[in-house]
């Protein structure tokens, strides 16, 4: 899974990046552009190669025309060295909260020696050529795959340019290169005592030749990966400056609300426009196919204009598409659909006949919307020649394509400014949204910025697709699984985001990913998939494949362990004896947690495990049930193996932050849809986790000096599972369905109670008040 | 409970239907007279005469009922759920095939004040002319001319779905001998004529009655308990006679004038379901003269007890003791569902001290709604939200029946109701069940 | 025309009374670090100081705010507390995403303001307000009780 170190993957070096000729090749696909950081200080000329537009024209209004064409150093894609100030990193990945600027810069100053604080970070233009990731072989941020990519080729264009500075340094005073070495951004002699700023061999070092394969630090060498350094994109965030997509600010520049059509695959019939056009501060009223726009100087304005509309639609039979009948021909395409083979290990039929006893069940999972904080939004600018385009994405390239096909004009001409995301999760993997803002922003001669309400964003996001699975286990004399087959039936992701789509008959590998391969020893395996698109947009949820198979999978092995009377934590291990990693995060999880001491009545844990990403990931959650169905978290305990760590402050918030969000899915979130439309809209109906529900979380991460693995994701994948678990430990309720029912939770009889806390239910709390005595909370 | 009232109505009305029709076939057979009608001397002209009908049938309040929440103004389609079917507004656009644009006048007036359609039918007192039965006939002319003016829309409603015998509509006429009022309202000389204006618009034009007096087994209003307040597709209308423990018996001419232009009075919370409607369409867009007349009026209406036990209480001992940003610490633990969901998802705007944090509307002290010992309203506005939106501004609050379970939502109800009303926890998961079937 | 007083200056804005704070910092004044989340006062994204204390702006018309001073997460840090919070989110690194955190600070402040140690039921009751979909919670309440000077019990 580990991209080739070698490969010029990432702008590895080569020498012919070198030259301004092929820079210019480079930068002309998309022009160099400068994130939060420069933004912070917008009017400063900030580090540019030879031959760099300039890209703060449209940010910063009277900012010089062309910063000062860079005199430094630039070796490839990454690194910018000024003869003077920081030097700047361009970093490859989006920084959506992940706190990859971070990861990424100290793979880079790792090698290239230097310190965080000498640097600044800015995102990547797009440019295949330079920033295609080697795992998912595009520019582009998700699948928990930015570190494991990065790994080999950062480091290696860091030990890159850390050589040929050091060779000009070692030219200049007349050394050997081996008696000189880096630290902190100079260059030392030990012969001499002398030593240089990076800064002084900018004009040198362009002589060097560019070296291969310089060797890299061993683990033990680290000076920087490995240690929870402070995140480089923080200070920005807790003041105010930092510059999300909606945050942007062009001259000019006008705000627009939009409606989609409330049915997808619906499109506008009528639209009457005076009462909107009549609200004070709206400029225009424009219209695409399936959505309006009202434009205006602020947003409020806009968005008060498109109350006024009246619109007509035409559902054109999508109102017939409801979530009920989508569940039922997801069954009926299970029990009668022709499968895809994902993984098929031993023979699963004879396995399944010979068993001591067997275990089935069917799992249903629902559609989720991303809900990221930061609502939908990109600002563009359609002019003669060209289009600039300000938007925060984890695939600026595609963004780039997709409004050059919407314009019809090349690629180069459309300039991509990548922003900070609030919140991706993998909405921002696709352009829809961009694509719409284009065809709005193509009929004004201004910016436009498209900002989406709440209800728009969770109305027409693309969804983590439902499905409806299948899952059997044959168990042998000793009640471990002999046998595991998983008919998982859905929509295909891949199909739907790769804009060729998915031939029909070909595998979605997602579709399968973390049920065809478990932890697990299991002889005989047989996994396929029954493909069955629903007639709504599907899209990458965070947790991917794994976070719908997993929790199928490690709730169907509770199943199997409770069906032979067996510690859910001792029937995993007993199958792991090939996993060392697994089962280790699995020991300290459950030690952790106090697996197997006695809890309270309706308390119980649940354990799950799983391999994504590359990394290990055990988790024990400890919930209580009250008698009115309410789940309660009350702890978690995390362990994980993700190899060698480069932040491992990062690597705890993104397991605590993950299972967290998959906790509030699995508890209270499902997408549903009537007469075409769907039925949620906000945050009081599409209800998120708050921190009066959040349990103390810790997160034990293991060391090791393996490759690095995925975390952003593992976490929610790891949430679901545990969860329902727990659920069934607490109750004896089996819940295979999600978002978890409270309903099926309630004890007899809890229905015809009051609910209500004892002091309240006794009356007007004038007894609790004489309890306690106390004056309001905060008095 | 519900099939066994049900029930029971219908054997009674079967029974008086029947005997009904063996005695009076004539009475049921005659057709309905159609008088002429003509406007009086003082009535305005053109486009006085249209604003005059805009402004009444604001008063009356046609567009709430004759509308859908997404389809056209004025072109029905609003489905009434009773027990014994489901009624549909008419169009009243001057359509003439869907609508009533091929009406004559005194057609109108007569189905307006009489309640029979311009083919002689009888229509379902749904609508509610045992009311409009007092207004003037210059008035419904006014109407008529203002509808007139509307868009006609070429869109038929949904035929009415209603079960033996309640879709004879002739039987009408014996409901209508027990129910409709004798004579249309006079004006009392003893009286101011602020007084008498104010009669006019609620008993007339206004309607009040029709939501805030109980009705009985026949769907007729209880008159003993005129305005006593009454429960109707879930939501309670309170009580508006001068009862001073669960009336308006306390509330100044002022205050109840406020409330009803704007939805909302300082110290006595907020208007949500129909009643923000009402205020929303109807009474916000009435003149201030109007506004207080009706407040006189409804003042002098005769103390009639209400709910018992929901007498306001304007400090209750957890509300006092909390501030704005904070609860008191004893409703604090682990059993307080209730306090959990209102901290994350209702603090932001109510607080805790029941002043509102972010608008008047927000405020919760004193309101009816919270102290209300059967919480009907409250869990309604829990689960569907409201909204009230006046000329001078209005509020929102969003629903959340989508998201929080019954317990979820007896839990916050009970926890509101102890809170700022002081009052014991009595709703059950299965009130919240039954709640949503109703509210729907 | 409205003046409203903005991070102590006064502001001359030409916008109708029913307009949400929340538009009138960010579209007409250009102070973008409060943030729009949900526009219904669900998430606390768009939190702001009015006179010290929190209100969120989404739903803050701005004739509502007459003549308190409104003071917004770009100058919060100029506030004792406001400084101490900043620097506590820094140290505890709370941040992830960052787009809730303009509201998550300016809702702790006001905490902090009112009630300078703050238990868990207490941050419970100011922060449950304000949605973190990074769910960066955990680490809220330990930068909450650090700006406070308390010791952290959980992690
Ligand atoms: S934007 Fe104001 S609370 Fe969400
Ligand atoms: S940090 Fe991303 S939403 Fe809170």
């Amino acid at each position: 899974m580990h991209g080739p170190i070698g490969r010029p993957a990432y702008g590895v070096l080569q020498p012919e990046d070198l030259s301004v000729a092929s820079r210019r090749r480079f930068l002309k696909a998309g022009t160099f552009m400068f994130g939060f950081a420069v933004l912070a200080r917008a009017g400063k000329a900030a580090a540019q190669s030879q031959g760099e537009e300039p890209s703060l024209r449209a940010i910063t209004p009277g900012g010089p025309e062309s910063g000062a064409a860079f005199n430094g150093f630039a070796p490839g894609g990454f690194i910018r060295i000024p003869s003077e100030g920081k030097i700047t990193f361009i970093i490859p990945s989006t920084e959506m909260g992940q706190g990859i600027y971070t990861g990424e810069a100290m793979l880079l100053s790792e090698e290239l020696e230097v310190t965080l604080d000498q640097v600044e970070v800015v995102p990547a233009p797009p440019n295949e050529l330079l920033y295609s990731q080697p795992i998912l072989k595009s520019q582009a941020t998700g699948g928990s795959t930015s570190t494991r990519g990065a790994w080999g080729p950062l480091r290696q264009a860091g030990a890159a340019a850390r050589t040929m500075l050091i060779a000009a340094a070692a030219q200049r005073w007349n050394v050997a290169p081996d008696t000189c070495f880096a630290d902190q951004g100079r260059v030392y002699c030990r012969a001499n005592g002398q030593s240089l700023p990076y800064g002084a061999l900018v004009q040198a070092v362009r002589s060097q030749p560019v070296p291969k394969d310089v060797p890299l630090k061993k683990p033990g060498q680290f000076k920087l990966i490995g240690r929870s350094l402070q995140r480089v994109d923080t200070p920005s965030k807790v003041n105010g400056t930092a510059v999300f997509g909606i945050d942007v600010k062009v001259p000019e520049m006008k705000i627009a609300a939009i409606e989609i059509c409330p049915a997808q695959g619906g499109r506008l019939r009528s639209m009457e426009d005076r009462g909107a056009r009549n609200v004070p501060g709206v400029v225009d009223v424009l219209r695409i196919d399936n959505a309006v726009a009202v434009v205006a100087d602020h947003f409020w304005a806009a968005k008060k204009g498109l109350e006024q509309l009246d619109l007509r639609w035409d559902f054109a039979g999508h109102e017939k598409v409801s979530t009920e009948r989508i569940f039922a021909d997801l069954k009926h395409a299970s029990e009668n659909g022709k499968p895809i083979l994902g993984r098929e290990l031993g023979d699963a039929d004879k396995a399944m006949d010979d068993a001591h006893s067997r275990v089935e069940a069917v799992y249903e999972l629902p559609f989720l919307a991303h809900a990221t904080m930061e609502p939908m939004n990109t600002t563009v600018h359609v002019r003669p020649d060209g289009c600039d385009i300000w938007v925060g994405t984890q695939a600026p390239t595609a963004v780039q394509g997709a409004a050059a096909k919407t314009l019809g004009i090349p690629p180069e001409q459309v300039m991509v400014h990548n922003h900070l995301i609030g919140g991706g999760f993998g909405r921002r993997l696709v352009a829809e949204s961009v694509v719409q803002a284009v065809q709005f922003a193509r009929q004004v001669p201004y910016p436009l910025k498209v900002i989406q309400t709440r209800e728009q964003d969770i109305r027409h996001d693309l969804f983590r697709p439902a499905y409806y699975d299948r899952i059997a286990a044959g168990l042998g004399p000793n009640g471990l699984p002999v046998v595991l087959t998983d008919r998982i039936t859905g929509g295909s992701v891949l199909g739907s985001y790769l804009p060729t789509g998915l031939p029909d008959g070909t595998l979605d590998t997602d579709a399968v990913e973390g049920a065809d391969r478990t932890p697990y020893s299991i002889p005989a395996v047989r996994v396929d998939w029954v493909r069955r698109d629903p007639p709504i947009k599907v899209n990458w949820w965070r947790g991917v494949g794994p976070a719908h198979n997993v929790y199928v999978v490690e709730s169907f092995l509770d199943e199997c362990a409770h069906s032979v009377g067996r510690d859910p934590v001792d029937y995993r291990r007993a199958m792991l004896k090939d996993n060392p990693r697994s089962r280790r995060v699995l020991d300290i999880a459950a030690r952790r947690a106090g697996w197997g001491t006695p809890l309270p009545p309706r308390t119980g844990r649940g354990v799950s495990l799983h391999d994504s990403f590359g990394s290990h990931l055990a988790l024990v959650c400890e919930v209580h049930v009250t008698p009115a169905g309410e789940v309660q978290l009350r702890r978690l305990v995390a362990a994980i193996d993700c190899g060698q760590t480069v932040n491992p402050n990062s690597v705890q918030a993104q397991i605590e932050g993950g299972v967290l969000f998959g906790m509030s899915a699995a508890l209270y979130n499902a997408v549903t849809i009537q007469e075409g439309q769907v039925e949620q809209s906000n945050f009081n109906d599409y209800r998120q986790l708050r921190i009066n529900e959040t349990p103390p979380i810790e997160v034990h991460i293991v060391q090791s000096t393996e490759d690095p693995g995925g975390v952003g994701e593992a976490g929610t994948v790891s949430a679901a599972p545990a969860l329902a678990n727990a659920i069934f430990a607490a109750t004896g309720v089996r819940l295979r369905r999600l978002p978890i029912d409270y309903g099926a939770l309630m004890e007899k009889d809890a229905g015809k109670r009051v609910i209500a806390p004892p002091a309240l239910a006794l009356g007007l709390g004038a007894a609790a008040l004489a309890w306690s005595g106390d004056k309001g909370a905060e008095a | 409970m519900k099939g066994s009232r049900l029930k029971r109505f219908g054997l009674i009305a079967l029974i008086v239907a029947s005997l009904l029709l063996v005695a009076a076939i004539a009475f049921f057979a005659w057709p309905a007279k159609l008088e002429a009608v003509a406007p009086s001397p003082g009535q305005p002209t053109g486009r006085a005469l249209v604003e005059k009908g805009r402004y009444l049938a604001t008063a009356a309040d046609c567009v709430a009922c004759h509308s859908t929440p997404n389809g056209e103004p004025f072109a029905g389609g609003l489905a009434f759920k009773l027990p014994f079917g489901t009624i549909y507004s008419s169009n009243i656009t001057p359509d003439p095939k869907n609508g009533i644009g091929a009406w004559s006048d005194a057609e109108f007036v007569r189905a307006v004040r009489h309640g029979v359609r311009n083919d002689g039918q009888q229509l379902y007192p749904a609508f509610p002319y045992t009311a409009y039965t007092h207004m003037s006939t210059d008035d419904v002319l006014a109407i008529r001319a203002y509808l007139n003016t509307l868009r006609p829309v070429n869109q038929a409603v949904a035929v009415n779905q209603l079960s033996f015998p309640f879709n004879q509509r002739y039987l009408m006429r014996a409901w209508k001998l027990l129910f409709m009022p004798k004579q249309p309202l006079r004006p009392d000389p003893n009286q101011s004529a602020e007084w008498n204006r104010g009669a006019y618009l609620v008993e007339g034009a206004g309607h009040c009655a029709e939501c805030h007096t109980p009705r009985n087994l026949l769907f007729g209003l209880k008159s003993g308990q005129k305005f006593a307040g009454a429960t109707t597709q879930g939501w309670k209308a309170y009580n508006l006679t001068s009862d001073p423990e669960t009336g308006i018996g306390d509330w100044s001419v002022d205050e109840l004038t406020r409330y009803l232009a704007t939805g909302h009075t300082p110290g006595r919370g907020a208007a949500a379901g129909s009643m923000g409607e009402a205020v929303s369409l109807s009474l916000s867009r009435l003149t201030p003269q109007d506004l207080r007349a009706m407040a006189v009026y409804l003042k002098t209406i005769p103390a009639k007890p209400g709910t018992p036990g929901s007498k306001i209480n304007p400090n209750p001992p957890l509300m006092t003791a909390s501030t704005a940003f904070a609860p008191v610490r004893a409703e604090v633990g682990p059993d307080a569902m209730g306090l959990r969901i209102f901290e994350g998802a209702c603090a932001s705007c109510h607080g805790w001290d029941g002043s509102g944090l972010h608008s008047p509307y927000g405020a919760l002290r004193g309101a009816q709604t919270v102290n209300d010992p059967e919480a009907t309203n409250l869990v309604q506005v829990i689960l569907h939200g409201s909204e009230i939106s006046t000329p001078q501004g209005g509020a929102s609050m969003p629903s959340f029946g989508r998201a929080y379970n019954d317990a979820e939502i007896a839990a916050v109800a009970n926890y509101v109701l102890g809170h700022f009303g002081g009052k014991a926890a009595t709703v059950t998961p299965e009130r919240v069940a039954k709640a949503r079937r109703e509210g729907e | 025309m409205t003046t409203i007083l903005i991070n102590g200056e006064a502001r001359e804005v030409d916008v109708p009374p029913d307009m949400p704070l929340l538009w009138v910092l960010r579209d007409v004044v250009g102070l973008t670090g409060t943030k729009f989340g949900c526009g219904i006062a669900q998430c606390g994204a768009c939190t702001v100081h009015v006179d010290g204390k929190p209100a969120r702006s989404c739903v803050l018309p701005v004739s509502a705010v007459g003549n308190r001073n409104v003071t917004t997460v770009e100058a919060v840090g100029g506030t004792e507390i406001g400084r101490k919070v900043q620097e506590a989110w820094l140290d505890v690194e709370v941040v992830q995403c960052g787009y809730c955190q303009s509201g998550q600070i300016m809702s702790a402040a006001a905490l902090l303001g009112r009630n300078p140690a703050p238990d868990d039921a207490a941050i419970d009751a100011a922060m449950s307000g304000n949605i973190c979909r990074c769910a960066t919670y955990p680490r809220i309440r330990a930068a909450i009780k650090r700006a406070a000077g308390l010791p952290a019990e959980t992690v």
